[in-house]
């Protein structure tokens, strides 16, 4: 076992122990922080697979962009210290085992399957490589898709204001009244 | 043993049904995000290592993970959105709370 493995090893262990500790933590605070301590394990094995713009990325989008968003939202809806009410256990239990079987099936899938690997010269993932592929028009390329994600974006971030956006003062006024009806 | 598609195969699928645990035992909208987002990280793995491993002549499975974390960080910007307007109404976030569609 050399320092390769270990360090596969480490990162495993670190990105599911975080993992099931942020679905079973009671405190929202702490499950933010799992949350992001997993993440950070998936970038570090993307960084073990040598493909670094993707760790790169998942470290900007993720850790950077949404677990900082869901801390936020943690802060403006949640009053802090306080615990998430216990889940009921009979739920719990058959969650888990419901849980246990499909992975098990799954594993069970995964090594009776069997894998074809192609012999096709391998590309080296760098950056100027992906950025060649993304904005080339021909059978290989990526521009469609690449544009079609950039509407999505675009209609997410009018969605999110419109969603967000207060109502008119004469509404807001009104809101109350209609409440205690 | 040397870590391989087996091992990356493995980790993924573990990420992905802890993810679908906390999906069936939390009660919060903010928690069940969360788990969405590690069910989302799952199936990047698994993308990544099929590139890796079986098809490193093509690039496919690259391009699939980012467009993945693209659609996954729009989709947390409008859940998130959505989460603080029911708080706003409801002073709640749990997902008992939120029984009507509409006011």
């Amino acid at each position: 076992m050399n320092g390769s493995d270990i360090i596969f090893y480490l990162l495993a262990a670190m990105t599911l122990v975080c993992g099931l500790l942020s679905v079973t933590t009671r405190q929202i605070f702490r499950a933010a922080i799992y949350l992001l301590f997993a993440l950070i394990g998936v970038a570090g094995i993307y960084f073990w697979m040598e493909y670094e713009f993707i760790a790169a990325v998942q470290i900007v989008v993720y850790v950077g962009g949404i677990v900082v968003l869901i801390i936020f939202s943690i802060f403006l809806t949640q009053q802090a210290g306080e615990k998430m009410p216990r889940q009921r256990l009979d739920r719990k239990i058959f969650a888990a085992l419901a849980v246990f079987c499909g992975f098990a099936l799954t594993m069970v899938q995964v090594y009776k399957q069997v894998y074809y690997t192609s012999d096709a010269p391998a590309q080296t993932a760098t950056v100027a490589n992906i950025g060649k592929k993304m904005l080339n028009v021909n059978e290989e390329g990526y521009a469609l898709p690449f544009e079609v994600i950039s509407m999505l974006l675009l209609a997410a971030m009018v969605g999110c204001i419109v969603i967000a956006m207060r109502q008119k003062p004469d509404e807001q006024t009104a809101q109350p009244t209609e409440k205690t009806n | 043993m040397q870590p391989g598609l087996y091992h990356i195969l493995f980790i993924s699928a573990a990420l992905f049904f802890i993810g679908v645990y906390g999906f069936f035992t939390r009660r919060n909208l903010i928690t069940l995000l969360m788990s969405i987002e590690l069910i989302l990280n799952s199936v990047n793995l698994n993308f990544i290592a099929f590139n890796k491993y079986l098809w490193p002549g093509r690039m496919d499975g690259l391009f699939f993970t980012l467009f993945i974390i693209a659609i996954a960080a729009a989709e947390a910007a409008v859940a998130i959105a959505i989460i603080i307007n029911l708080y706003r109404s409801h002073q709640s976030i749990d997902v008992n709370d939120a029984e009507e569609l509409k006011y």
